[in-house]
């Protein structure tokens, strides 16, 4: 039997999913009274361990899922595959399990063996679709005060009607070709035109011309718009491990030979500030007359 | 306060990956070689805390002889020590690594050690709260913003766009992500004590792990051509055609 940790979100479905393709799946999501702490998370994990005496539990990959399975590891000495894309059971239980996992934020896979009488691994996010949702059993371990030592005092939400990165459905996105803070103010405009957001490369955040929130990629955010417009970037597979889950690319760059075109669905060679300057012209242009008052 | 930052070299990859013949490893012969993101982060909020609250800085690392020069770096940003846990082997998978550094930084009474979220190369989302299970330690991870008061560190890490608080009592492992901070450049005094400073070399005992490396892969690329639209200014009439067939315009 697999177990798989449960949480709020589509990720899990895939874990689900993912856990499903290993054998019979038990779904447990951890009640911690209300707010969260990762030594309740873990001592769930340890206790479920315990009394199911599980082949395998398996998570997201999510900062949580990762979180609960480290601390979950840590506890019962055992190892942890973080971000399988694919996983083989071996012949007899308690043999190695034959593991790919992704390195360099998915650039770069790795084939691995994972021992150890249960199998802990987190599953890399959308590498399998989701399953149909499935029953789930709320677990509340018993607690030491330990495991409530770090837990969330309290939220801060983000200001209202602010889009997201991850959220967004059109990503405006800025590289060193930008050339300066001030020229991020046209590819504010174009963001503004299409209902997105805009992000950058970690040469931007670098230099101070954005914030880091807003840099896409591998020590950044992992975005999947309906289109990412990427200007002046040149496609480093760091950046493009956070973009790659966009439904389409277009890249504006004054190199054709830059990498981040070939890595595109559509490309315009040239001046970035010219190009995104037609652009929102021509946006103007041809947006139909607003109605009503 | 006492510091300690645990820093892994990771090599600066470009444009593509390549592998070496026995797809052991990233062939890093013409590449260069940095410190992960998240950990020259780390190294920056070490300094800072320590230029408010007073105390001292080290660096450790488990790596290579050459690794010395990710721990030069440190130095030459203000880290006052260093420690490298010398091995040539490559096989260490997370655990043993942990119990490696657990082993240095257990009677070393830092108030607080710091690591990255994840490293940058193998990516195991699981070292720094290792070390911290081995010495008893509370741990949060995923930090983008540390304030220390009486003893106390109250972090906030981001979630879903909002943020988390927390609070942890020191001595503490906290892991952080890149963006709680803007890691200073070296400066020209650093580099020269980051050549003077002696490092100090352990040999680490190493234990074998249950994740054991097998091969690298370097997954397929997405095969389809790209359209050019055009070029320059010339282009945006069939770019605002492509938005609006994709429906984002
Ligand atoms: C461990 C690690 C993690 C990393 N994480 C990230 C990450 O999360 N996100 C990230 O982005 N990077 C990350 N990087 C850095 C990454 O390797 C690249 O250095 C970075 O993405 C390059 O940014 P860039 O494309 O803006 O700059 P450059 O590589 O300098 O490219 C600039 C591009 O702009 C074009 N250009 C210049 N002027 C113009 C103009 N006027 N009009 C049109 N085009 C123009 C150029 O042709 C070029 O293609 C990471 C690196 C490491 C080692
Ligand atoms: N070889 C190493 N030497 C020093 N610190 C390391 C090493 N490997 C991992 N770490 C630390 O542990 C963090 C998490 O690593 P990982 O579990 O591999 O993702 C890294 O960001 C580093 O701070």
């Amino acid at each position: 039997m697999i177990l798989c940790l449960v949480e709020p979100g589509a990720l899990s479905l895939e874990a689900v999913a993912f856990a499903q393709s290993l054998g019979p799946v038990q779904a447990f999501s951890v009640d911690a009274g209300g707010t969260y702490a990762p030594g309740v998370c873990a001592a769930a994990i340890v206790q479920l361990v315990d009394r199911h005496s599980p082949e395998a539990v398996v998570a997201a990959a999510s900062d949580r899922g990762q979180e609960a399975m480290a601390h979950a590891a840590a506890r019962l000495d055992l190892p942890l595959a973080a971000n399988c894309v694919s996983a083989q059971a071996g012949e007899q239980p308690g043999e190695p399990w034959q593991v790919v996992r992704q390195r360099w934020g998915g650039s770069l896979l790795e084939e691995a063996t994972l021992s150890g009488p249960v199998k802990l691994l987190t599953v890399a996010p959308h590498v399998v679709e989701p399953a149909a949702p499935v029953p789930v059993e709320a677990f509340s371990p018993e607690l030491t005060e330990a495991d409530l030592a770090v837990r969330i005092l309290r939220r801060e939400e983000p200001p209202p009607g602010t889009v997201s990165l991850t959220d967004a459905r059109v990503v405006v996105g800025g590289g060193r070709g930008v050339g300066s803070a001030e020229g991020f103010g046209l590819l504010e405009e174009l963001a503004t035109l299409l209902g997105g957001a805009v992000g950058g490369s970690r040469v931007v955040t670098n230099l101070g011309w954005r914030a880091h929130a807003d840099q896409v990629g591998q020590t950044g955010a992992r975005i999947a718009p309906d289109l990412y417009i990427a200007c002046g970037i040149s496609g480093a597979i760091q950046h493009i491990v956070g973009c790659k889950g966009a439904k389409k690319i277009l890249a504006i760059n004054k190199d054709p030979h830059a990498p981040m075109l070939a890595r595109s669905d559509y490309a315009v060679v040239g001046d970035l500030h010219e190009v995104v300057a037609a652009v929102i012209d021509e946006l103007r242009r041809t947006a139909r007359p607003a109605t009503g008052a | 306060m006492h510091v300690a930052v645990c820093i892994k070299r990771v090599p600066e990859t470009g444009a593509r990956i390549t592998l070496t013949a026995d797809a052991q490893e990233i062939d890093t012969s013409y590449l260069g070689f940095t410190i992960s993101p998240h950990e020259e982060c780390a190294v920056e909020e070490a300094l800072r805390l320590v230029e408010k609250h007073g105390g001292t800085t080290t660096a450790v690392t488990l790596g290579p002889p050459a690794a010395a020069e990710q721990l030069r770096n440190a130095i030459a940003m203000g880290v006052q020590s260093a420690v490298l846990l010398e091995t040539e082997q490559s096989d260490w998978d997370p655990q043993a690594t942990a119990a490696a550094l657990a082993d240095v930084l257990r009677d070393g009474g830092h108030d607080l050690l710091l690591f990255g979220n994840e490293s940058a190369d193998s990516g195991g989302y699981q070292v720094g709260v290792r070390v911290a299970h081995a010495l008893g330690l509370p741990c949060v991870t995923g930090v983008k913003g540390i304030e220390i008061a009486e003893g106390v560190a109250k972090v906030r890490r981001e979630e879903s766009g909002g943020w988390e608080i927390f609070e942890v009592p020191l001595p503490a492992v906290i892991s952080v992500k890149e963006g709680i901070n803007l890691p200073r450049y070296a400066s020209l005094p650093g580099r020269l004590r980051a050549k003077k400073t002696e490092i100090v070399r352990v040999e680490p005992g190493w234990s074998e792990g249950g994740l054991r490396r097998q091969r690298l892969l370097v997954p397929q690329e997405h095969g389809s051509a790209v359209e050019v639209l055009g070029e320059g200014p010339a282009a945006a009439p069939r770019v605002v055609e492509v938005l609006k067939e994709l429906g984002v315009a």
